[in-house]
């Protein structure tokens, strides 16, 4: 990385590939960090403890962020994504079963399952999302509620989901190295959704959708489009959460497990996907690391919720996007033309 | 041209647009004025499809309105400037601009033209085309939401109250502008509550109350018409 920022001394880093190349490295370093942590049993016998909580914060950042790009990119509320969570985790446990003696490498089956379970969730966005965004705000956030209360309904009277007992014996798929991998994709293809042509019309359509259809855009299209993306990524880190806990039951993905969601995209920050990452990171993590008041979990929670609405209502990073080009550009003291054109500049990079 | 015949419009049980019908010819600009609450956006947001008739054709040329979907007008040249100023707040005005442009893809030759055109009608706006919309003045917002459906290539414009809580100043350049979009062949529906101006620009005029078309005629003859100035104009 020294290099690199030595043979860019003179100018500003300024392409899009180096941008991401740059966040690549950091995020390879990091991983190298973690397993190397993990692989000296830095942590003794807890080692694999901590990996289970990293394993878990990976997949909740996967959920947080894809409803992040419905609560915070499209401004719509969902009180149901642990439903399309459901159905990825299901859809994928019922493959694993079926494919369980077959013989194939467990990576390709770990994928398979991911696109499974990430498909099966963006069929149920797509047929959730044509009827239920003709409605928006409140409207709409009763709709999803009411979406993943029939699924987990649903799936406790079908037999192919367990009937309502345990689905147990799914092979144990997810381990954090993976885990850690699939995370870092769905969060860099949400980026770079938010970012794109679409993920700007997106916005416009939150922004104001009456202006959005007099310029031309196809607002029911996007807000589906936006939808199923979401629910997409819901159902990949439910194949994930199924695989890594081995054992699921509808009444995992209920009411609170979605509250709990959207409560960290908000506390991140509606509309910020580093928000979303770190938010989720830290309130996944903090009520392992306090089990001792685990019960007082919720609590916590709303206190927490309390106090960001009253500091910071627009959650802790708002709409900020960490950028690791614009950190290493003010390192190398050439951003100093005034903080609107660095920020132009930054935008521009990303 | 634009015509509606007999269209019907209902919010539930409420009946707001009764066998409403209208034309505006290509090169026209015609008004549309009425009180409060009379149906006059209501009958563009029907034009536009962002409201559905219940009965009546609604055709511009050879295209049915009623079956084509709101967000593909612009593309067939037909524009709409909300009522309100909506535009996008949190986003840049040149941002807000090239929105407008969206449904050309990514012409770029094209866009920069429309760009410069823009520019050059709202020296404003060019000034500030790095703050954010919702920070400019409501007379600015008008402008924005004017340059926005200009950027989109119109033949024909539909205007919903642009002099809607403008100083008398601002009107008159608003005004000024829409003669101006006229001179330059884009034909002109305009809607407003504020009588003598509308009437002034326009070659044709509609008279709206409670959803039923009541008066219709030749502007400068509306001007004068007894009807007309007893209950708009304040004479
Ligand atoms: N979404 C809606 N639901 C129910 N009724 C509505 C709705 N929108 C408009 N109306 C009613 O339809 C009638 C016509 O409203 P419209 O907005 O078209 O009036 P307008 O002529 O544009 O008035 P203004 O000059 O105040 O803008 C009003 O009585 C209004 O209350
Ligand atoms: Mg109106």
């Amino acid at each position: 990385m020294f290099k690199c920022g030595r043979s860019n001394r003179m100018k500003k880093i300024e392409s899009k590939k180096v941008a991401y190349l740059l966040n690549f490295i950091a995020i390879c370093i990091f991983f190298g960090i973690l397993m190397i942590l993990f692989k000296k049993e830095v942590f003794g016998s807890r080692t694999s403890y901590f990996q289970g909580i990293c394993t878990t914060a990976c997949y909740t950042i996967i959920m947080v962020a894809s409803l992040n790009l419905l609560t915070g990119f499209m401004g719509e509320f969902s009180l149901g994504h642990a439903g399309f969570m459901s159905v990825g985790a299901f859809s994928s446990a019922i493959l694993t079963n079926y494919l369980a003696e077959s013989g194939i490498p467990s990576f390709v089956l770990f994928l398979m399952c991911l696109l499974v379970g990430g498909i099966a969730a963006g069929i149920t966005g797509i047929a959730v999302g044509v009827p239920a965004l003709r409605l928006r705000g409140d409207y709409l956030c009763i709709v999803t509620v009411a979406f993943a209360e029939i699924i987990r309904v649903a799936f406790c009277n079908f037999k192919i989901t367990g009937g309502g007992k345990t689905m147990s014996g799914i092979t144990r798929l997810s381990n954090f190295y993976w885990v850690f991998w699939v995370m870092v994709i769905c969060v860099t293809i949400m980026y770079m959704y938010v970012r794109s042509r679409y993920g700007r019309t997106v916005m416009a359509i939150r922004e104001d959708y009456i202006a959005a259809s007099a310029s031309g855009i196809n607002v029911t299209y996007y807000k589906v489009l936006t939808f199923t993306i979401s629910a997409f990524f819901a159902g990949i880190a439910g194949a994930i959460y199924a695989h890594y806990m081995t054992a699921i039951i509808p009444t995992n993905f209920n009411f609170n497990y979605s509250a709990e969601f959207l409560t960290e995209v908000i506390i991140g920050g509606t509309g910020s996907l580093t928000g979303s990452v770190i938010g989720a990171a830290f309130l996944s993590a903090l009520p392992e690391l306090m089990r001792q008041f685990s019960n007082y979990r919720m609590l916590a929670y709303s206190i927490v919720l309390v106090l960001v609405m009253i500091f910071k209502p627009s959650g802790i990073f708002g709409t900020y996007e960490f950028s690791l080009v614009r950190v290493i550009n003010r390192l190398l003291g050439k951003s100093t033309t005034g903080s609107t054109a660095s920020k132009k500049t930054v935008q521009e990079v990303e | 041209m634009l015509e509606l015949k007999d269209v019907n419009v209902s919010y539930g049980a409420i009946h707001a647009i009764h066998d409403a019908s209208l034309t505006v010819q290509d090169g026209e600009i015609v008004s549309l004025i009425g009180a409060n609450g009379a149906g006059k956006t209501t009958i563009l947001h029907t034009i536009t499809g962002l409201k559905e008739a219940t009965s009546g054709s609604i055709r511009y040329n050879d295209l049915d309105l009623r079956a084509t979907d709101a967000s593909k007008l612009i593309s067939y040249g037909i524009a709409h400037v909300p009522e309100g100023r909506h535009i996008f707040p949190g986003m840049t005005v040149l941002e807000n601009l090239e929105m407008g442009a969206y449904s050309q893809g990514k012409n770029t030759e094209l866009l920069e033209k429309n760009k410069a055109l823009v520019f050059e009608r709202f020296p404003r706006l060019k000034e500030r085309y790095r703050q954010l919309a919702g920070t400019l003045s409501g007379g600015e917002q008008q402008m924005l939401a004017m340059g926005r459906a200009l950027m989109g290539n119109p033949k024909i414009l539909l205007l919903d109250e642009p002099s809607m809580g403008l100083s008398p100043l601002l009107v008159k350049e608003i005004f000024s502008i829409i003669k101006y979009c006229h001179e330059m062949g884009i034909t002109i529906l305009l809607v407003e509550q504020n009588a003598k101006m509308a009437l002034g620009i326009a070659d044709r005029a509609y008279v709206l109350e409670t959803g039923n078309i009541t008066i219709s005629g030749d502007a400068k003859e509306l001007l004068a018409d007894e009807r007309v100035k007893k209950a708009y104009l304040g004479q």
